[in-house]
């Protein structure tokens, strides 16, 4: 479709760009959440029609694919979920899609997936996203696994339950105390909450309507899972479900949550074309796998991974966004690269242990918290979205900011000619690398 | 007043399924860069019941209602709302007023309270000093429209179905402000044909696109978010950075205003004229409020409305509407009176037509379009055979033209349909329908070949409308398969189908009738097997009637234009010759050897066909018609005419003694399935209730047979 769309053994890797990202509001799953009685596939489709008015430049007929994540795949999250949305959000049935699982990274999975597609100009403009609707799905529901894990004892049983392997993640790093972690929880509420404050979250929120029984139609604005003025006493209270005298709770955890995300990528070609603005230019992607039973530790691999990738060092790196499943998980992943737990470049806008973590949703949630910040605070040049995943893997995008006045993409300045950049202008030694012309890719 | 001066309506209705009012407190989103314009209030109507159970206003409805937005003025006064909108639960605003209600109230007093109290209600949601909003997310008929009217400001959900002010076609009048607000809003042209050519044109509705289009919204919205839009136009509008435009409103004081409201009205009386002969009272009353708060203050036409209304509740019309309304169309239609079990049915899958003539290939083409089965039709030549099947491809193609069929759809159905000369293809046929020549002999003839190749279940029906069934499946090896089958010209149009059970008709075969009738998306009716079954018995005693004080030396244009108090479709000639006089007569012939000389057969009628005459009417340079010297020299009359008055009664006591000997015979249930087959059949008005209403508040069934049809209270005043 595009005049920039290469092919056959001319063929070269394109930059990817994300142009835009939004959510819906995350909601406490069960009968009291805001999305009780609500239908999972409804809210991607607000999603999705929220990115298309936000970017009117954009003609419906040019997504090239429409990628949504979900964790469990049936019921209202099943019939390949991303074609459904498209269809339910109207765009053009002449927009493909597809359905895509990677448990809490599917969303990440379906934006460098179809990323990878854009970089290898199978397309120019894409929707990823994800959403998990806990409260009609709950987790594991409907699962079957494998006796063969527990008869040749391939996976403890135990670390199929999250909360188990975050203990195992304490056990450890004895060094990861409760009080480690439960400070690291109330900071997280209290970045929240100073984020809503300043206005930085709001932006990003879809408004959904919903109508409950007796009560009438309303329209959600906000979170609701975050517990604004948590204090560490309040935490020192709770129990600790998943071990007797242990170490985690529902005060130091993402809690289960109803939510959807929606993100709009292009080449960087395709943005200049059609006008889209650049958010985030996409550097590099790492996926890694780990023990299942501590499977928190999955971000170190998968960061050293992509950083090695992109030819960074984590010295490189100005800004985290890194999934708060459990607080542990994120200690022990800035205890491996000597961060400290309050280190200002690690999510600012606090993270999943206030705002929600709606499984296969969030991994876009990270993305629009980190463009957001790039936009704030153009002295960062590259920043992580992070996140750890069930069975133990780790996940980590890394993102340069277009407003840094390095910035190597071909979609910062105005005054350049987009259509004339090739990735191959990138200094970066790996994108150099992947701009060589590959004779496999003729065939 | 308040909306609790009227608890005392509210309390004579303890049973009414009450639609509430739930609010819900709503911060408006930021519009460009501002903070938010503040809290909106929006209601949400709501029965809590699913979508079977439309939303309705009855009074305790309306006093809650009434009592939540008298709260939110207080609100709005005090500056803590900004905004009030009214919304409804999933695919309703509100269906409007609770017929069921509104029709048992027995008292003018208590109708004039009903009246007031919408207007009570309504005239709260217009003032509460801050602007109020209607999202009309679906159906809004009548009261549910008016809400909408009464609001500020309106936006509609573009898969919103049935909008409408049906008031004039139920027998009321859109009385709680619709009838002073649309002429303004969308101009009196427009709203013309809202309140008067929509209701009166089978009470069509207007889609979410349609009435935005007319400008009866401000704004339209896709379903997917339409709320959440909804709110943020509200948002935009009560910031001031939406500025609605109404290029279709009209000051009526405006220049030229008045002769276009008066030319509107005009136009809306010619109209109600040529729909029912002013049979009615509630068009007219429309019209007359239309056209007198031109020049009124809102108040003082609200006044008129409610005293209108309380009239017109009381009136027979309307009360034969709402029976014909709801208890017939909508509710007897679907559970059909002495149906078998539907679970007797056996599946169809494939049809016979025997005969590829015109009505043949209609019944093929409606089968092929509808079931969605192969149809094979059959003739005793191939040049029959192809003409019928050309026919059916013809029509195919018509409709694809239109776009109301797809090419694949179109490609399907005319693959679903072939012709034969042998009726061999029907050996696998689960269903053989017969469209031959009306001629007992003929038709028995075509069964016998027919069962020689079907298996021993395959239904046999026949389409005829004048032979005796139970003599057509004499002979039959199995007699219990025969059905009668009867459709009404044009097929696809016609809703109403007479399935007609002869003595040996089994159940199995019955019910399998009902399904394809349902299949087919037709009314059925259950006929016993008799001459003519119901509607053409009925039109043809009618006619009978007409015709005969006619030849006895009425006028024509007396004779003709004797029955237009009761607003029917069409004139007794006009009707003869739309069926053809030859066909009319043949149905005539049949059912004077049945029932002797109530049904007298015209010599005058006879000449006309044996001479080739079509029509007795002709139509004049001028528009208007005439007898042609020539038709006239062919009839002889007598000399004892009747007045208007006179051919009136006389039909009206005639169609009582005819039905009171159908229901003696049991050729139907009941009244109520004569008046479905009159109104679904015949066309005739729901003012009349059908017809069994119409004799008994006339008086004819008491006359002529000492007893009503109904009881007082089911389509009358108790």
């Amino acid at each position: 479709m595009s005049q920039h769309r290469s092919s056959g053994n001319q063929r070269v890797v394109r930059d990817v760009v994300f142009v835009d990202g939004v959510r819906t509001p995350f909601g406490r799953a069960g009968e009291k959440g805001i999305y009780a009685g609500m239908r999972a596939d409804d809210l991607v489709v607000k999603c999705i029609r929220e990115l298309m008015r936000r970017n009117p430049a954009l003609p419906a007929e040019r997504v090239d694919e429409v990628a949504v994540a979900a964790t469990t795949q049936t019921g209202d999250q099943g019939l390949t979920i991303g074609r459904t949305a498209a269809l339910l959000a109207g765009l053009p049935r002449t927009v493909p899609g597809f359905a895509i699982d990677r448990m809490c990274a599917g969303a990440m999975t379906a934006v460098t997936t179809t990323a990878s597609g854009i970089g290898f100009g199978a397309y120019d403009v894409v929707i990823a996203g994800g959403v998990e609707h806990m409260g009609n799905h709950p987790m594991g529901a409907g699962a079957d696994p494998n006796p063969r894990f527990v008869s040749e004892r391939l996976v403890d049983p135990a670390a199929l339950n999250m909360g188990n392997t975050a203990e195992n993640l304490h056990d450890r790093f004895p060094r990861i105390t409760k009080d480690r972690t439960d400070a690291y929880a109330v900071a997280s509420q209290n970045k929240l909450a100073a984020a809503y404050g300043d206005g930085l979250i709001q932006p990003d929120l879809v408004p959904v309507a919903t109508m409950k029984p007796g009560q009438g139609w309303t329209v959600n604005t906000v979170d609701e899972p975050p517990r604004p003025g948590t204090t560490v006493d309040d935490l020192a209270a709770l129990r600790t479900p998943f071990r007797a005298h242990g170490r985690v709770t529902a005060g130091n955890a993402a809690g289960l949550n109803d939510g959807a995300t929606a993100a709009l990528l292009a080449s960087s070609d395709a943005a200049a074309e059609l006008g889209l603005p650049v958010k985030m230019r996409l550097v590099s992607y790492a996926y890694a796998g780990v023990e299942p039973e501590v499977m928190g530790i999955g971000p170190v691999p998968s960061t050293e991974k992509a950083l090695a990738n992109a030819g960074l060092d984590i010295g490189d790196i100005g800004l985290f966004e890194i999934n708060e499943a459990f607080a542990v998980q994120v200690l022990s992943f800035l205890d491996h690269f000597g961060i400290a737990d309050d280190d200002p470049r690690v999510n600012r806008y606090g993270g999943a242990i206030a705002v929600g973590h709606p499984l296969a949703s969030s991994g876009v949630r990270l993305m629009n918290q980190l463009a957001r910040q790039f936009e704030e605070d153009h002295s960062v040049r590259y920043g992580v979205t992070a996140m750890c995943v069930g069975l133990g893997m780790g996940a980590t995008v890394i993102w340069e900011n277009p407003h840094h006045a390095d910035y190597s993409g071909a979609g910062r300045s105005d005054a350049l000619d987009s259509a004339g950049i090739p990735a191959s202008a990138d200094p970066l030694p790996a994108d150099t690398a992947a701009s060589t012309p590959t004779a496999g890719a003729a065939a | 007043m308040s909306a609790a001066d009227f608890r005392k309506l509210a309390d004579l209705f303890p049973d009414e399924t009450v639609t509430h009012s739930y609010v819900q407190d709503i911060e408006l989103p930021a519009v460009g860069g501002q903070p938010s314009p503040g809290l909106f209030a929006l209601i949400t109507l709501d029965n809590g019941l699913d979508h079977t159970k439309p939303t309705t206003l009855g009074p305790n409805t309306l006093v809650e209602l009434g009592t939540v937005l008298e709260g939110l003025r207080e609100r709005a006064a005090s500056g803590e709302i900004v905004g009030v909108g009214v919304t409804g639960k999933p695919h309703f605003l509100v269906a409007g007023a609770d017929l069921s209600a509104v029709k048992s109230l027995d008292s003018r007093e208590h109708g004039l309270w009903m009246a007031q109290l919408g207007h009570d209600v309504y005239a709260t949601l217009a003032n509460l000093s801050v602007p109020s909003f209607a999202f009309i997310n679906g159906v809004a008929l009548g009261g549910g429209l008016e809400i909408a009217l009464q609001s500020t400001y309106r936006t509609v959900s573009a898969a919103a179905g049935a909008l409408a002010l049906p008031e004039a076609f139920i027998g009321l009048v859109p009385g709680w402000g619709g009838v002073y607000i649309l002429p303004r809003l969308i101009g009196p042209e427009n709203a013309v044909e809202v309140m008067i050519e929509n209701p009166l044109n089978n009470n069509r509705t207007l889609s979410g696109p349609e009435a935005y289009k007319l400008g009866i919204a401000d704004a339209m919205f896709e379903p997917a978010d339409f709320v959440e839009q909804s709110i943020a136009w509200a948002a935009g509008v009560i910031s001031g950075d939406v500025t609605p435009e109404r290029p279709s409103a009209v000051d009526p004081s405006g220049p030229g205003v008045a002769d276009r409201w008066a030319g509107a009205v005009a136009a809306g009386r010619a109209f109600v004229e040529s729909k029912t002969s002013n049979a009615s009272p509630a068009p007219a009353k429309v019209l007359d409020i239309m056209e007198a708060n031109r020049t009124m203050s809102q108040a003082e036409s609200a006044e008129l409305e409610c005293e209108t209304l309380a009239g017109l509740m009381q009136t027979d019309e309307f009360r034969s509407t709402v029976y014909a309304f709801l208890d017939l169309v909508q509710k007897r239609s679907k559970r059909p009176a002495g149906a078998p079990d539907r679970k007797l049915a056996r599946p169809v899958t494939k049809v016979g037509v025997v005969g590829a003539g015109l009505m043949a290939s209609q019944l093929a083409l409606l089968f092929a379009r509808q079931l969605k089965v192969p149809v094979v039709m059959t003739d005793i030549d191939q040049a029959r055979v192809d003409k019928g099947v050309g026919y059916v491809h013809a029509e195919v193609d018509k409709l694809l033209g239109k776009g109301r069929l797809s090419p694949d759809a179109a490609n399907r159905t005319k693959a679903l349909v072939t012709g034969s000369v042998s009726k061999e293809p029907f050996a696998d046929a689960d269903f053989v329908i017969e469209a031959v020549f009306e001629e007992l002999n003929v038709k028995k003839q075509v069964f016998a070949e027919v069962e020689a190749i079907v298996s021993p279940d395959c239904i046999l029906a026949t389409n005829t409308s004048s032979l005796s069934v139970t003599a057509m499946a004499e002979g039959l090896r199995n007699p219990e398969r025969l059905v009668g089958f009867h459709f009404f010209n044009p097929v696809a149009v016609m809703p109403l189908l007479e399935i007609v059970r002869a003595p040996k008709t089994d159940d199995a075969v019955v019910a399998t009738a009902f399904e394809l009738a349902k299949g087919l998306k037709k009314t059925a009716v259950l006929v016993r097997d008799a001459p003519a079954f119901v509607v053409n018995r009925i039109l043809l005693r009618l006619m009978g009637e007409v015709t005969a004080a006619f030849d006895e030396g009425t006028p024509a244009d007396v004779a003709d234009n004797a029955l237009r108090p009761m607003g029917l479709p069409m004139t007794p000639f006009d009707l003869g010759a739309m069926v053809g006089l030859p066909v009319a007569q043949h149905v005539q012939e049949s059912l004077h050897a049945a029932f002797g000389d109530r049904f007298r057969v015209s010599q005058n009628l006879q000449k006309l066909i044996d001479n080739g005459v079509r029509s007795l009417w002709s139509p004049t340079a001028d528009g208007g018609k005439e007898i042609p010297a020539s038709t006239l020299a062919l009839m002889s009359f007598g000399t004892s005419p009747s007045t208007g008055e006179e051919v009136l009664r006389r039909t009206q006591d005639a169609l009582a003694e005819e039905i009171a000997l159908m229901l003696e015979e049991g050729v139907v249930d009941g009244p109520e399935d004569i008046d479905l087959c009159m109104i679904l059949g015949a066309g005739w008005p729901m003012f009349l209730g059908g017809i069994t209403p119409y004799l008994d508040r006339t008086g004819a069934s008491e006359r002529v047979t000492g007893k009503r049809f109904l009881d007082p209270g089911v389509a009358s005043r108790a």
